[in-house]
């Protein structure tokens, strides 16, 4: 049969498993994921002590129903079902609701909300694009097989090959991706929003407009990009951190994204963020629909209410604004800035992930989980939002994420009182 | 001398992110990699270590050469506990700005510390 | 679960015949004839008893309204309910699936149609369907600009065309075939549209009108309980209500002698006479009187005064909203097979184009024959579905009519609605909103109170005839049914939510042979981005498979 790969946001799904994960189509990150073994956390613990599910999960429930402002993050490392239980959970102990997009791609969501995403699935790059556009972000070590599955070498049915595409790649630096490519464009950092309007006024035939040199690139190099842009019969634009993270962050999404309104009043262009985990589109979506809001919600009032700014983990963590967190499947000890981090180990800290990471470290309770895509299945969303199911192909004695929230959730609604409503 | 600074993904560093106790994860991340013309000005070579300092924090790091070419004045560290040591949390989107942060970059001979000690030293 | 007796209503169940005081009971969640020990008793005396509302086309669960709260915040930060006993739910027009099933529930609707699903999405669409409490639904996935369906129907393969129908309802657990601009949207990707139904779309060279035929010549050999179901093609764009009826017309050489052969959806946003927005009037006469005639239905498409969010499969045409409006807007191809595209409106009083829209939804649901219209806004296009109380009332209601008709622009010269007289009945209504639908679907289980039909009932406190000139008595027992019973539980007393129940998933199981369309399929599926073996819905939660 074949199995799908739960690491990044391509969540390819033509790994050959007969018996075992056959290598050959993996690339190096699920090569690590699928068929390397590591150190997991090998049973449920409060206070470094072994205790059972049962336990780990009391006392779990006691810290979130005794927080005033608990905060449940991650969720982008496993399935829609259990995202679904933990949005509930979130609204049942009145707390916040975030996800790793408000460490990633949270601009790119506050851009759609200002302009809208004018975008489509990856079998529109492989079957029609004939330019392809990489604007801050690097397939090649962030979604290695995105160029060969999806992108650049792949065969559609109005593309046949690589030959018959034009990629571009636009950087601060050279990246692999670049190598890749025909064409790149290295750009002075911090320059992304000037070089698109710079792109859109020349396209718009106001090139007097532009001054000679815009982030780097003369006026010949942003009329030549334009022209290759305008030559597309359909394009698609991705992006990645180099845009979300750099000065502008939103505003920079919006540019690229007016950019593509622009080049679609002459032919056809669809813009794509390279989602990095494999299951953060669907933490969005769930969230979505469940609560109204993709990230960054906050139940205390009971109804979700959505602030960006105030509710994403950094900055509640920042405010020293919440006093319980429930991490599943995240590390946000080695991926939030050092000084957020701090506040973490004062609080209680709650942990559902299969492996050891830094969080740990500062957790009271571990609680260990079937890993998403082998030991457990589920649903989850491709960086484009197209569903893949996750394959069980290995039997496992940890609970998986599904069934500790379904755990917690239902002892959260006994003592508060309430209706099954999941 | 001024550097600036961006944090990013890598191959090594993903492959790792798993299993961030191990040694795989510490070399693939408690580095930064640099253009070799900017090496040469500070005397570095391959291996030896660098005290990345931004307004926000300090940290000390391996030093490799870039490959592909990271363009002069701008240090490289790829995505995790020790690049997050030196960024800021502020942020008018709620999302970090985890690149093109001023930095100074110095030689040094202070030892790298381990994912341990940079945890603890983080935690407090 | 407990057995009731629902006594001394009025009942109203025009499929059985029935207009007159009878006592209604309910044992196993369906109706049953008599029982001698009812558990319990509801006393609906002075109140009308009917069936519990379906509405045939409102766009509430999948990729598209879920991009729309994603993208429209503002119309999310209206709390509904609060995380008491059940969930809390919010929105304003677009609203959280938990809120959708209790504001259904809260207007005594307990069936709900999600029209257009891209069955490459299925999944979603299903596990949004999943997340709606309380009302059964099923799922439309998207054929009218699908490769398959441009191959088989160039090549006239009609058999192969239905294997591949039937093939795609089993993956997808699909209940019909839904047709959205044919060949218009495979236009877009290149950046075209279509105008007429014998326009081709780029690749194929296939035209709507082969399509469409194509479509019901294989719908009708596979005998689906559902017609097609056709969003017409130059939808929105005056001077359209020619190619309207020209698609009807094309039902012509089929028959069926127990429903529709075509049923055209949200019909007054085709109903448009004129050159240009300057002069764009009603042609709703003519689309009613060419519906009249033929074996086809309609739902309204009624337009509500507010704010709404465009949201369909026709991207080439949201994509001139967008260049109309200026303001925000998404797009999605979908590869292979459709596409869709999302732009927030405001229709406003005073805007002549509106109130027109507005205007004309209600002549479709005057002229039409009442035995084959169906109330609808579209949702969330034409307005909230919530509003169902509001155009029933107002068809009801000459007064209310003219009433509201002060509030908006001059539409005199463009509508004969200020003439109309005709007022609805209360029976009328519960025709346009149960049995229509019930028949429209092929669904005998449902939108009657006769034995062994589904529990599924509601009490309004109104006469059977009440007087039209006292519509807020009307519009207000519309909006708060004194109660709601799903499946014979009670949901809804007096207007509120007192149980989470969940419902039904229906889709339509026919026999296919895959070998037939093996060629195709491993052909197509080079090109797809996910394997031919994961492609569809593993399962949802509580299935009924009609075969």
């Amino acid at each position: 049969m074949k199995v799908s790969c739960p690491f990044c946001g391509n969540v390819c799904d033509d790994i050959n498993f007969d018996g075992e994960v056959e290598r050959e189509k993996l690339c190096p990150l699920g090569e690590s994921k699928l068929t390397r073994e590591k150190r997991r956390i090998p049973y449920p613990m409060v206070e470094g002590e072994r205790v059972s599910y049962d336990e780990a999960i009391e006392r779990a429930v006691e810290i979130l129903l005794n927080a005033k402002r608990p905060l449940l993050y991650g969720w982008a490392s496993t399935v829609n079902e259990a995202i679904r239980l933990g949005v509930i959970l979130a609204e049942k102990v009145g707390g916040v609701y975030d996800t790793t997009s408000s460490v990633c791609h949270g601009p790119s969501i506050l851009a759609t909300i200002e302009e809208g995403l004018p975008g489509g699935t990856l079998g529109q790059a492989k079957n029609r694009a004939d330019v392809v556009v990489f604007w801050g972000c690097n397939p090649a070590e962030a979604h290695p097989r995105h160029p060969t599955r999806y992108s650049v070498m792949v065969k559609g049915f109005l593309v046949e090959g690589r030959r018959l595409r034009k990629t571009v790649v636009v950087d601060i630096r050279k990246t692999a991706t670049a190598l890749l490519s025909s064409k790149f464009y290295m750009i002075k950092p911090n320059s992304d929003f000037a070089i698109l309007t710079a792109l859109r006024s020349i396209i718009n035939g106001n090139d007097n407009a532009v001054p000679n040199e815009v982030g780097g690139l003369s006026k010949s190099q942003l009329r030549e990009f334009a022209e290759l842009l305008l030559s597309a019969r359909y394009g698609v634009i991705f992006f990645g951190m180099g845009a979300t993270h750099t000065r502008g962050q939103d505003r920079n999404v919006e540019a690229l994204i007016k950019l593509v309104q622009t080049l679609n009043r002459h032919t056809r262009y669809i813009l794509q963020p390279m989602r990095g985990h494999f299951n953060v589109t669907g933490a969005d979506a769930v969230a979505c629909w469940e609560a109204g809001y993709g990230y960054a919600i906050d139940f205390s009032r009971g109804y979700p209410r959505f602030n960006p700014t105030e509710f994403s983990a950094v900055q509640l963590l920042r405010r020293r604004d919440c006093d319980a967190m429930l991490v599943v499947g995240s590390d946000p000890v080695a991926h939030f800035p050092f000084d957020v981090v701090r506040h973490m180990a004062k609080i209680p800290v709650i942990q559902i992930d299969p492996h050891y990471n830094l969080t740990t470290k500062v957790a009271n309770v571990v609680i260990p989980s079937a890993i998403s895509g082998i030991e457990a299945e589920g649903t989850v969303y491709r960086m484009d939002g197209v569903p893949v199911r996750l394959k069980k192909f290995r039997e496992s004695e940890f609970w998986s994420d599904y069934e500790i929230l379904k755990a917690m959730l239902e002892r959260v609604v006994e003592r508060k009182g309430g209706d099954v409503v999941w | 001398m001024e550097f600036t600074l961006v944090t990013a993904r890598t191959m090594e560093q993903g492959m790792f992110v798993e299993d961030k106790l191990s040694e795989d994860y510490f070399k693939a991340t408690a580095c930064c990699e640099m253009n070799p013309e900017d090496m040469n000005a500070l005397g570095l070579k391959d291996g030896d270590r660098v005290r990345v300092t931004t307004q926000y924090g300090s940290v000390v790091l391996y030093v490799k050469r870039s490959v592909l070419d990271v363009p002069r004045g701008v240090v490289m560290i790829p995505l995790g506990i020790y690049a997050n040591r030196i960024l800021p949390s502020e942020s008018g989107t709620g999302t970090p700005i985890y690149k093109n942060v001023r930095c100074r970059v110095e030689k040094t001979d202070e030892e790298v510390l381990s994912i341990e000690e940079i945890v603890r030293e983080v935690v407090g | 679960m407990v057995s009731l007796e629902v006594r001394n209503g009025f009942v109203i169940d025009p499929m059985n015949g029935v207009f007159e005081v009878k006592d209604v009971f309910v044992k196993n969640g369906r109706i049953v004839e008599s029982l001698d020990k009812p558990e319990m008793v509801v006393n609906a005396k002075g109140k009308v008893v009917v069936a519990g509302g379906i509405d045939v086309h409102a766009h509430v669960a999948g990729g598209k309204i879920n991009m729309g709260r994603k993208m429209r915040p503002e119309e999310m930060r209206y709390p509904r309910f609060k995380s008491d006993n059940l969930r809390s739910g919010v929105g304003r027009v677009l609203l959280t699936s938990p809120a959708i099933g209790y504001e259904y529930a809260r207007m005594g609707y307990t069936t709900v149609v999600e029209p257009a699903m891209p069955a490459l999405y299925s999944i979603h669409t299903h596990e949004e369907l999943d997340s709606i409490p309380i009302v059964d639904k099923m799922a439309l996935p998207l054929f009218g600009n699908w490769h398959f369906v441009f191959k088989f129907v160039k090549n006239d393969e009609i058999e192969k065309l239905s294997n591949f129908i039937a093939w795609v309802l089993a993956k997808t657990k699909g209940f019909g075939v839904k047709v959205v601009n044919p060949c218009g949207v495979e236009a877009w990707m290149f950046h075209g549209n279509v105008y007429s139904l014998n326009d081709t779309d780029p690749l194929f060279g296939v035209s709507p009108k082969e399509v469409i035929t194509g479509l019901i010549s294989a719908i009708e050999r596979l005998k689906l309980p559902h017609s097609l179901h056709i969003h017409c093609n130059l939808l929105g764009i005056p001077g359209n209500y020619e190619v309207t009826l020209e698609t009807i017309k094309l039902t012509r050489r089929f028959e069926n002698s127990e429903r529709q052969v075509m049923h055209v959806t949200h019909v007054q946003f085709n109903s448009y006479a004129g050159e240009s927005w300057k002069d764009m009037s009603s042609g709703a006469e003519f689309v009613a009187k060419e519906v009249n005639r033929n074996n086809v239905t309609v739902d309204m498409g009624q337009v509500i005064l507010g704010h709404a969010t465009t949201m369909t499969a026709d991207s080439p045409f949201q994509y001139e909203l967008f260049k109309i409006f200026k303001t925000k807007w998404s797009n999605l191809d979908v590869e292979l097979e459709t596409g869709s595209g999302i732009v927030p409106v405001y229709y406003s009083p005073k805007v002549r184009v509106h109130s027109l829209m507005w205007a004309i939804g209600l002549e479709i649901g005057l002229l039409v024959d009442v035995d084959k219209v169906v109330i609808s806004t579209d949702y969330p296009n034409g307005g909230p579905f919530y509003s169902y109380p509001y155009i029933a009332t107002l068809l009801m209601s000459e007064k209310f009519r003219e009433e509201e008709m002060k509030k908006i622009a001059n539409v005199e010269r463009y509508s004969i609605l200020p003439s109309l007289s005709e007022e609805r009945t209360l029976e009328d209504v519960v025709k346009m909103t149960r049995v229509n639908p019930a028949r429209i679907l092929g669904l005998n289980d449902r939108g009657h109170l006769g034995e062994n039909a589904k529990a599924d009932l509601v009490i309004y406190d109104l006469p059977p005839e009440p007087n039209p000139r006292d519509y807020e008595s009307i519009l207000k027992a519309l909006s708060n049914p004194s109660l709601v019973l799903k499946d014979g539980e009670i949901v809804v007393k007096e207007g509120r939510v007192v149980k989470h129940t969940w419902g039904e998933t229906i889709w339509v199981k026919r026999d296919y042979d895959e070998e037939l369309i093996g060629d195709e399929l491993e052909d197509f599926f080079n090109y797809y981005t996910v394997q031919r073996e994961n492609y569809g819905v593993p399962h949802v939660r509580r299935e009924v498979v009609l075969c």
